[in-house]
């Protein structure tokens, strides 16, 4: 009878660590959402700024995907981010442009898609055409300050 | 030149104690792998150094949550950053705070239950007993313990930080109305499975392995006196206490440090 107890609680510690572990696998680190196949898109830009990999893709606010990748175009120094978007919005036109936007106004940087209005689709391994950088504070800041100085001489 | 002597003796004195407790480590493997048939005297070490710990394991999780969440979101509110609390109060459960302090309660509450246990069955000269009878104490003793706590420190380790999760989300949501939503999301993005949970759970196998085996081994060479096992006792929680916190140091450095 002892013994069955001791067996009996054993095995609700280990039901209860189980438990625990499958809550940090789905609940904590949401491996199984949106982890489903992707086919993958690049964009070149002209400066990534503080992209990551992993930062979500969106269309409206709405996730498709995520940044596989980010390297250097060999040719002409271009940033290549790849772009891992979810299999079921393979209706992406040709002529769909990327942006790098930023959540808030110090928050992390995601990129933002605008599709077209063109009828062919997107295969994978295509190059997005249209894309815009993103936006540097710095730059942003010294230009205001350059313009300042100029208006007041 | 008495310095010199002391010191010298001091140098083969740690030396002589770190081949002997390497060897008995060996012994003590080859026991666990032997002892693996014997699948009930493992269940009711379990029960020892599991079930009796998981109390302390949930409601120190409970409270670290608790306090992750208040400390977490009176720097971030600053920032008008709260949404990412449950992202920081996670990585901070997963990474560090799961198995490290999994492993310091575990030391505490069950490393030195088993080191004492062991020292009082040296002093009782119930091991040498077992070895009259032709029954080998590496298989009937140490192996079972050995096993035992290498499987309850992870699973520990798991329950703290889930806990400590749910409570950082009671003091977000309950207390300051951070919103679910944003809680779960910003920890769903910013925890990696592999990364994150996974390396979490590497740290707590190494940590189980370490007090598992300081513990054994204080025990079974304490000096067969009752000083002799409060000693051994004292050293179990101090040594394991010391070595989980340097190796969580190189640990974290080889895991996140990308070396």
């Amino acid at each position: 009878m002892q013994s069955k107890a001791i067996e009996v609680w054993v095995g609700i510690f280990m039901l209860i660590g189980v438990a625990a572990l499958v809550m940090l696998a789905v609940q904590v680190s949401g491996a199984g959402k949106g982890g489903g196949e992707t086919y993958r898109l690049e964009a070149k830009f002209e400066n990534v700024g503080g992209l990551n990999e992993k930062a979500p893709v969106m269309i409206g606010g709405v996730r498709i995907g995520r940044v596989g990748g980010i390297r250097i175009d060999k040719d002409d120094y271009g940033a290549v981010v790849e772009l891992d978007i979810e299999k079921q919005y393979d209706n992406l036109p040709i002529d769909t442009g990327a942006s790098i936007l930023t959540a808030g106004l110090l928050g992390a940087q995601f990129v933002g898609l605008s599709p077209g209005a063109d009828d062919f689709f997107l295969e994978p391994g295509d190059m997005l055409e249209l894309t815009q950088s993103a936006i540097q504070l710095e730059n942003l800041i010294s230009q205001f300050m350059f313009n300042q100085g100029k208006g007041e001489e | 030149m008495s310095f010199l002597e002391n010191l010298g003796k001091f140098g083969l004195g740690f030396v002589s104690r770190l081949g002997v407790s390497f060897l008995f480590l060996v012994q003590a493997l080859v026991g666990a792998v032997k002892s693996l048939t014997r699948f009930r005297l493992i269940v009711h070490q379990l029960y020892s150094v599991g079930v009796l710990t998981m109390l302390i394991i949930l409601v120190s999780g409970l409270f670290v949550g608790m306090v992750l969440g208040l400390q977490g979101y009176y720097q971030l509110v600053n920032f008008s950053a709260e949404s990412s609390l449950g992202m920081v109060v996670a990585l901070f459960l997963v990474r560090e705070l799961g198995p490290v302090l999994a492993a310091l309660l575990f030391a505490g509450r069950a490393g030195s239950a088993l080191t004492a246990e062991i020292g009082l069955m040296k002093t009782t000269e119930q091991l040498a007993a077992m070895e009259m009878m032709a029954v080998d104490p590496m298989i009937r003793v140490i192996g079972p313990r050995f096993v035992a706590g290498f499987i309850a420190l992870p699973v520990l380790a798991a329950m703290l930080s889930g806990i400590g999760v749910l409570g950082g989300y009671l003091v977000g949501h309950g207390q300051f109305g951070v919103d679910p939503g944003v809680y779960w999301s910003s920890m769903q993005n910013g925890v990696d499975l592999v990364d994150d949970v996974l390396n979490g759970v590497i740290k707590s196998i190494v940590f189980g392995f370490i007090v598992t085996w300081v513990a054994l081994f204080e025990g079974y060479y304490a000096v067969p006196t009752s000083e002799g096992v409060s000693r051994a006792t004292t050293r179990t929680v101090v040594t394991s206490s010391l070595a989980i916190l340097g190796g969580d140091y190189i640990l974290t450095a080889l895991m996140f440090g990308g070396l």
